[in-house]
């Protein structure tokens, strides 16, 4: 294809996006489209199921039995939306496994914020509060971007994903509710959860790379200090139901805005986590690692047993005809 | 009503201590399908927990909840076997142990819908269900394990040599009281034997596996004499309830 | 012999009388598997009553090349829908 029928291609395709028509796996892309919704679709589904070994932590020493179904349930639907984020990008043309390896390498990133502790059940609560509702605020817009299946995917995902919320800010609540141990241990959680969340929406808008972009093929319908804001605004509200403390002294409501500011954040600490220095980035791929090297052989076994099976009926449909 | 509080224990014990090994392992099996698959059979088995202990909390009649059953008992007041509390050394302890368990839990369960008991033969009917599920699915992947790779058969054979010597537990008559059989609410265990050894001998000759040879089992779980194993296990289970007691949750 | 777990679409009927609707795709060795997985995965919330599984490389799917021999055609055939015809306003049950 010469550079001229390229571009006259890429107008289509723009146009068609612009027009609020659905890319389908098998229409012409561009390339960079395809990249950029690798990139960004299996980022997702790394966060998805490295977001289920800080969770997974607590399943065994859950208080009760109904916070451990809760629980279990929660981090079973996270490894189901990574199977259908993973099912989403493997429709532009790469498979899991290669996905896996570039988790397993470092070459992909996934979300920081599961690069932190959990150090107490009030961290559970906390995650579904915080991390939940930030992931909502980010996915919702994704049910109308311009890939047909990540968008399906993301409809799918965020039916779930409300569940998980109302689940945190609930035992969260419980324990606000309870004994000064209780409620001391939910405050902590928020102190140690409260910024790390601010930090899911990214870096700043003037340091954001690809806003423009994403903005065009509808990855994206705001900034990322838009999207900080909308949480901020919204969750500020949800403390004070709770009665804990945001750790912010900077946070105040300002009439003429009407948004609350709020004070500056680490961007060294977003870095250095970024780059693989938080306090568990190594412990979270060494995991994930772990478990799919461990797995090898169930899953060669298996492949192993259908073919026999395959081979086993040819065999025998032979001898009868 | 202290029998039946106990047989119900001797019930449920299995479901939560199977459940919370099954917990474990969320989030680091094999592939994400059969991640999600386990977890589901945890999540069944805690659901049958609750019922069974919100049951025996009601019998009891001291005001005490299905939480206080299951997180505030000392070691040796655990009535599970021991087949349900041996660890998830690889995977194919964790389906060679779901499996030899699903068939038992299966035939048992058939019968406890006939319990004169109502109420033990309506969790029953429920818990039926999930179980003829479970068993499949066990099934299905003791026999890829067994016939697929020689490193999966020997996983797989290893596994089972080292569980069998805790099967014979499960028909172990300890903790049911007489009354309960001649009133029929207790499942009379020796019953299921034959069927039980016969499924299984079937399935492993499937899946290309020997039976073990071996002939002397070990009992003692039914008697909360347990595995070095179960205190672990326990540590982190209690953990929440030991280290700020009389809360809720 | 294959080298990784091939890939089935996951067809969902969510009640009786409704048809069976794609729902996703997941990885499994074999048919069983697959049927299993994809209760696992696709039925959690009682969303479905039947499950079909059909793995992905026995689909044949148009080409979206195609699209103006295979699909445009039908647009001037306007006869083919009821609102083509004009019929008096009084004319009742048609």
């Amino acid at each position: 294809m010469s550079e001229n029928e390229v571009k006259n291609l890429e107008d289509i395709f723009e146009a068609r996006i612009a027009r609020d028509e659905k890319i389908e796996p098998k229409d012409w892309m561009p390339e960079k489209y395809r990249k950029t919704h690798i990139r960004q679709i299996s980022q997702h589904a790394h966060s998805e199921i490295v977001g289920m070994l800080p969770e997974g932590n607590w399943i065994t020493r859950a208080p009760s039995l109904r916070r451990k179904a809760a629980l279990l349930a929660k981090v079973q639907d996270e490894a189901g939306h990574g199977l259908y984020l993973y099912s989403a990008c493997e429709t532009l043309g790469i498979s899991r496994e290669e996905l896996y390896d570039q988790l397993h390498t470092g070459k992909a990133k996934y979300s920081s914020i599961f690069n932190y502790p959990t150090l107490t059940w009030a961290d559970m609560g906390a995650i579904g509060w915080l991390v939940d509702g930030a992931a909502i605020i980010n996915q919702v817009p994704l049910c109308n971007t311009s890939y047909g299946p990540y968008a399906r995917a993301m409809v799918r995902v965020c039916k779930e994903e409300s569940f998980h919320q109302r689940q945190g800010f609930e035992s969260l609540l419980k324990l606000c509710k309870g004994t000064p141990a209780q409620k001391e241990m939910a405050q902590d959680a928020l102190n140690r959860w409260w910024w790390p969340s601010l930090m899911m929406f990214g870096p700043t808008d003037d340091e954001s790379t690809h806003t423009e972009q994403s903005m065009k093929w509808k990855l994206k319908r705001k900034t990322n200090d838009e999207l900080r804001q909308q949480f901020v605004d919204q969750t500020v509200p949800q403390a004070e139901i709770l009665g804990i403390n945001i750790p912010d002294p900077d946070l105040k409501w300002n009439a003429e805005r009407k948004h609350y500011d709020f004070g500056e954040i680490n961007w060294d600490e977003f870095w250095q986590v970024v780059k693989g220095h938080g306090p568990c980035n190594k412990k979270r791929i060494k995991d994930r690692v772990g478990a799919w090297e461990r797995g090898a052989w169930v899953r060669d076994a298996a492949l192993a047993y259908s073919d026999k099976k395959e081979l086993g009926e040819q065999t025998e449909s032979k001898i009868a005809s | 009503m202290d029998n039946l509080y106990n047989y119900i224990l001797t019930i449920a014990d299995n479901c939560l201590i199977l459940g919370q090994r099954l917990g474990e392992l969320c989030g680091h099996g094999p592939s994400l399908e059969t991640d999600i698959a386990v977890t589901n059979i945890s999540l069944d088995l805690i659901g049958q927990t609750r019922s069974y202990y919100q049951y025996a909390a009601e019998i009891e009649g001291k005001g005490r909840t299905e939480d206080d059953i299951a997180f505030l008992r000392l070691e040796k007041e655990y009535k599970n076997c021991l087949l349900v509390e041996q660890p998830n050394e690889h995977f194919g302890y964790v389906i060679g142990r779901q499996y030899l368990w699903d068939t038992y839990h299966y035939l048992f369960l058939s019968e406890l819908q006939g319990s004169a008991d109502e109420i033990l033969a309506a969790i029953a009917k429920k818990a039926i269900k999930e179980v003829s599920y479970h068993k499949r699915f066990s099934g299905d992947w003791v026999k890829r394990l067994g016939d697929g790779t020689n490193e999966s058969r020997g996983k797989m054979q290893e596994a089972i040599c080292d569980l069998w010597p805790y099967v014979d537990e499960l028909f172990d008559m300890t903790g049911v009281g007489t009354d309960l059989i001649e009133n029929r609410v207790a499942v009379d265990l020796s019953a299921l034997k034959e069927a039980y050894y016969e499924q299984v001998f079937e399935l492993l000759s499937e899946a290309t596996l020997d039976v073990p040879e071996r002939k002397y089992f070990i009992y003692g779980g039914k008697k909360g004499v347990h595995s070095e194993h179960l205190g672990y296990l326990l540590t982190d289970l209690q953990y929440m309830q030991r280290a700020y007691p009389n809360m809720e949750w | 012999m294959k080298k990784t777990w091939p890939l089935w679409e996951v067809f969902v009927r969510s009640k009786n009388g409704l048809e069976h609707r794609h729902f996703g795709s997941l990885r499994a060795a074999d048919a069983e598997m697959a049927l299993e997985n994809a209760r696992d995965v696709y039925t959690r919330r009682m969303e479905g009553v039947s499950i079909w599984v059909v793995e992905s490389k026995n689909i044949t799917a148009s080409n979206p090349e195609n699209n103006g021999e295979l699909f445009e055609p039908a647009q001037d055939k306007v006869y083919r829908h009821p609102t083509f015809y004009k019929l008096p306003d009084e004319l009742k049950h048609m």
